[in-house]
């Protein structure tokens, strides 16, 4: 039987890239294909191309042996492609019915919308694949694992056949991730086909059928999940071999360097988002919040590094109490931050790399004299950080907005890193970035804990935790509901924790972790 | 790639490349022509539209089409290229006078050749100024849209202060009287800055209609406490003393002054100012990335608060030099829109104070030519006010004249490198 997908080498060149390489593509009736690659290896422009956002140079595409051509999103659906966004493109206060029919509503006799009919489909639908999602709830009221079903029923209701799901476990507790997984193989057995696209080596072992990996715009080689090891396709990803496993020496934490009790953050519309969290962080050690993103992790964050006033609570940077207290002071007394959105918080697009790499420092000496900046000294700084963290970049002068996000990030980790500091508050300090930049920044971080930092790590990305942290804190709707010990934790049990349950079993790896705590 | 050790960089390079690269944000260094391509190409090709409509809107061309298609190309080409020519007499002066003049040694007829360029460099004069203010705002990302108004306090402080004092010497009572202007502007540019940071209130609003108090402050202050005695209630005020005016170079009709020098020092001081101190490290990034700058422990209150003052001063220069030396006493007809076409300048030259001072040039030559254009060829003055407006139209959307000369787009489109905090909330 044809393959119900072809594309046959399509190309798309981009000033000074070539971004798809004469890609060849066939998706099976029935399969998962994962198409597994770095950042900026092409996967999305080869998906944008799929679903008629970019025209490709050269090559074509066969919907089941036919030739068609793709000019916009409406032409790909017409096709029976559809795609699930990474971020979901749902109304929160219509209804789920209200969201699937909404850019092709029925209506009845007179012009009025035919709801009970849209209604009746998606339960229907959710039915047949088991998606569980009641047609009259309000998307606002629904877990982020029901939204996204909710934005796969839109495509189901749109008959879409082939189903690309654009790194969709980014928003996912562990568990929900699982379920999604489920449902993909329930939506494949039932005949249709999906183009899984991730660069989490951990879940195309666990769902495709079959793994294809993209570096630098070319396909570069086809795994089969049954044989492939994590080692094997991250190597194929990158390039080269690469370290998966952070090294990291057991090492006796120190002093207390952040101390933080009871502290109490509401938002703008007076909705407490951080809920009395209490916890500290010693000289070099790891803490890691783990947490689904959005349940107060950003706000904390906020909070110590001086961007957020707090309500009440007492935070402690040694024996200085630097609540409410502004970021410069924050910085001044030895603290550093990642911030979580690089491009909007921790770098300024249009300057050179220099500028930025001296962005918390400028006015200080040596890189200024009273008003006057000293460029030779920030060229000169630039220079040894752009040598010493390995920043690839034309020159010091270029813009920043102009370099890879890898290597973005490893101007922010450059400069915050540089500074003598005694605590690293980083947010997400590996967000979007290719396995290469991971490895080099987790080492960079790791480093930085056995020269006696302490670190609180943010992330939304459990094996990020895992494997950096030497205690885990998991925060749930603005609580810190768990601090464990990540020695001794299971995966499960944090991505239940996650989910804002306490397993029973946690009573005693808690106090495990106290034990290990008093022993400091 | 280049090895960041052998690209040895020093202060000069710097410097290029925030003349051409920073200014253009997002680009590796494409050289000088590629920063200017657009403008350029948006000044030729308003400047050809221009000589469409000189060419339909003549009487003369039509007649000369009924006669045969030749002969009207003929008389459009001739039209055009009178007017233009008197554009071009009128504003950078006559090529053959000046060399006959510069033969003859004769020292008056010299001055009066190359008056022409002169007068432009006057008519400049304000235009740059203005232009500067606008350009530190956007850099501050500030949208000041009441230039014209802080331009008219400015003219008044500075009026005040060059009228009412009598016993000062010229070195001292001139720069007073400058300051004074720049003080004006200042204090009433100030005033949306601190509205925008105690109460959020966006500062284009508030700058409008601080324009419009401005212009009813000024007539009250012309008719009242600052009026000419003797002149029965007309919008006037008294004459500024001689040590008050700003020095002309020649003698009358030539007007080339003091002031132009001045514009251009403070070009050069706004210059040094944004990309050498720390002062302006700090504008910029609070104009490119308010977020950032707050991460980086900036004040983004002050910073806003002393950008609109700082756009004011610049903006009360204008004012006050237009004052001490052309006009020697405040009207109310005192500026021609310069604070509007303040935007426009910056827009053009892309909110660096180089460009600014290339634009404003530009503006100036335009403005001056004109009127020997309507007087020469009686073609309307209005149509170099379209040409102006053109160009700004071609720079400000910069995909008109890409897809007309088929330029590549580059990465990101950044016309200007600045973000607008108060347009569309986008930042």
């Amino acid at each position: 039987m044809a393959p119900i997908l072809q594309l046959k080498g399509i190309t798309k060149r981009f000033p000074g890239v070539l971004a798809n390489d004469h890609i060849d593509l066939s998706l099976n009736k029935g399969e998962i294909l994962a198409l597994l690659g770095e950042n900026g290896a092409g996967k999305t422009t080869l998906m944008n191309i799929l679903y008629g956002l970019y025209q490709p140079d050269e090559g074509e595409i066969l919907v089941a042996d036919n030739k068609i051509s793709i000019n916009s999103p409406t032409d790909a659906i017409n096709a029976g492609i559809g795609m699930v966004h990474q971020h979901f493109m749902l109304i929160p206060v219509f209804t789920v019915t209200e969201n699937v029919m909404l850019g092709s509503e029925p209506v009845k006799a007179g012009g009025f919308l035919d709801r009970p009919k849209t209604a009746s489909r998606v339960r229907e639908i959710s039915k047949q694949y088991k998606l569980e999602v009641d047609p009259d709830d309000y998307v606002k009221d629904l877990p982020v694992g029901v939204q996204q079903r909710v934005e796969i029923i839109k495509l189901l209701y749109r008959n879409a056949e082939i189903l690309i799901f654009d790194e969709p476990t980014a928003v996912l507790t562990p568990q929900e991730a699982d379920e999604l997984f489920t449902i993909m193989k329930e939506l494949t057995k039932q005949g249709k086909s999906i183009i899984f696209i991730t660069h989490k080596l951990r879940e195309v072992l666990e769902v495709a059928d079959r793994i294809m990996v993209i570096r630098r715009g070319a396909v570069v080689g086809e795994a089969d999940p049954k044989v492939a090891n994590r080692n094997e396709l991250a190597e194929m990803m990158v390039g080269r071999a690469v370290s998966l496993v952070v090294e990291k020496a057991v090492k006796k934490p120190g002093d207390v360097v952040l101390d933080v009790k009871d502290l109490l953050v509401t938002d703008i519309f007076h909705q407490v988002v951080v809920d009395h969290v209490s916890f500290d962080v010693h000289a070099g050690e790891v803490l890691g919040v783990a947490g689904v993103q959005g349940n107060g992790q950003t706000e904390l964050v906020e909070v110590l590094t001086g961007l957020r006033k707090m309500l009440s609570g007492e935070v402690k940077f040694e024996d200085v109490n630097i609540a409410n207290t502004s970021p410069r002071r924050i910085t001044e007394i030895g603290s550093a931050h990642v911030p979580e959105d690089r491009q909007a918080d921790g770098l300024v697009l249009p300057f050179p790399v220099a500028e930025n790499l001296v962005l918390c420092t400028y006015y200080q000496e040596p890189f200024s004299k009273g008003i006057r900046l000293q460029f030779d000294k920030i060229l000169e700084n630039s220079e040894k950080l752009i040598q010493d963290f390995d920043i690839r970049t034309p020159s010091p002068l270029t813009p920043v907005g102009s370099l890879s996000g890898g290597n973005q990030q490893k101007v922010i980790i450059a400069r915050e890193l540089s500074r003598p500091i005694k605590l690293l508050v980083a947010s997400q300090p590996t967000r979007g970035l290719d396995v290469g930049s991971i490895e080099y920044i987790h080492k960079r971080i790791v480093q930085k804990r056995d020269e006696g930092c302490a670190v609180l790590l943010v992330s939304p990305e459990l094996d990020e935790i895992i494997e950096l942290s030497d205690r885990i804190a998991v925060m749930y709707r603005g609580k810190m509901i768990a601090i464990v010990n990540a020695a001794n934790v299971s995966k499960e049990t944090l991505g239940l924790l996650m989910a804002g349950i306490v397993p029973e079993n946690l009573e005693k790896e808690t106090k495990e972790s106290r034990i290990v705590e008093t022993t400091f | 790639m280049k090895n960041p050790k052998n690209d040895k960089l020093d202060a000069s390079k710097v410097v290029i490349q925030e003349l051409t690269g920073e200014a253009q944000p997002h680009k590796k260094r494409r050289g000088f022509w590629k920063s200017i391509e657009i403008p350029f190409l948006a000044i030729f090709t308003g400047l050809v539209i221009g000589a469409i409509l000189i060419a339909v809107t003549s009487e003369t061309v039509y007649a000369a089409f009924a006669t045969g298609f030749g002969k009207g190309l003929e008389t459009a080409l001739k039209e055009v290229g009178a007017a233009y020519w008197a554009l071009f007499v009128g504003s950078i002066g006559d090529p053959a006078r000046i060399v006959a003049a510069l033969k003859g040694g004769n020292a008056v007829e010299i001055r009066t050749a190359v008056n022409p360029i002169l007068e432009s460099l006057v008519q400049s004069t304000p235009y740059i100024f203005a232009g500067l203010a606008c350009a530190l705002g956007f850099r501050a990302g500030l949208f000041n849209i009441g230039v014209e108004g802080q331009l008219f306090m400015g003219a008044a402080a500075a009026t005040f202060v060059g009228y009412s004092i009598t016993t000062l010497p010229a070195y001292i009572h001139m720069p007073l009287a400058f300051l004074a202007g720049a003080l004006g502007g200042a204090l009433w540019g100030m005033v949306p800055g601190l509205l925008k940071v105690w109460t959020g209130g966006n500062e284009v609003i508030n700058c409008i209609m601080m324009n419009y108090i401005a212009y009813r402050v000024t007539t009250w202050l012309l008719t009242g406490p600052m009026t000419r005695p003797g002149t029965g209630g007309m919008p006037l005020s008294p004459i500024i003393q001689k040590t008050a005016e700003i020095p002309q170079f020649f003698q009358a009709p030539i007007r080339f002054h003091l002031g132009f020098f001045i514009a251009l020092a403070f070009a050069a001081l706004v210059w040094w100012i944004l990309f050498k101190t720390t002062w302006g490290f700090n504008l910029r990034t609070v104009g490119n990335n308010p977020r950032a700058s707050k991460y980086a422990g900036m004040s983004i209150a002050k910073t806003t608060i002393l950008g609109m003052a700082a756009s004011g001063a610049l903006a009360g220069m204008a004012g006050g030099n237009e004052i001490l030396a052309i006009n020697r006493s405040m009207a109310i007809g005192l500026s021609s829109g310069y604070g509007f076409d303040s935007i426009a300048l910056a827009l053009l030259g892309n909110s660096h104070p180089v460009g600014v001072v290339f634009a404003a040039l530009l503006f100036g030559i335009l403005k001056n030519g004109a009127t020997k254009m309507m007087v020469v060829s009686a073609i309307p003055i209005d149509i170099v006010t379209i040409i102006q407006a053109l160009i700004i139209i071609f720079v400000a959307a910069p995909a008109i004249i890409r897809s007309i000369y088929r330029l590549r787009k580059p990465k990101e489109e950044t016309a200007v490198g600045i973000t607008l905090s108060s347009w569309g909330g986008g930042n």
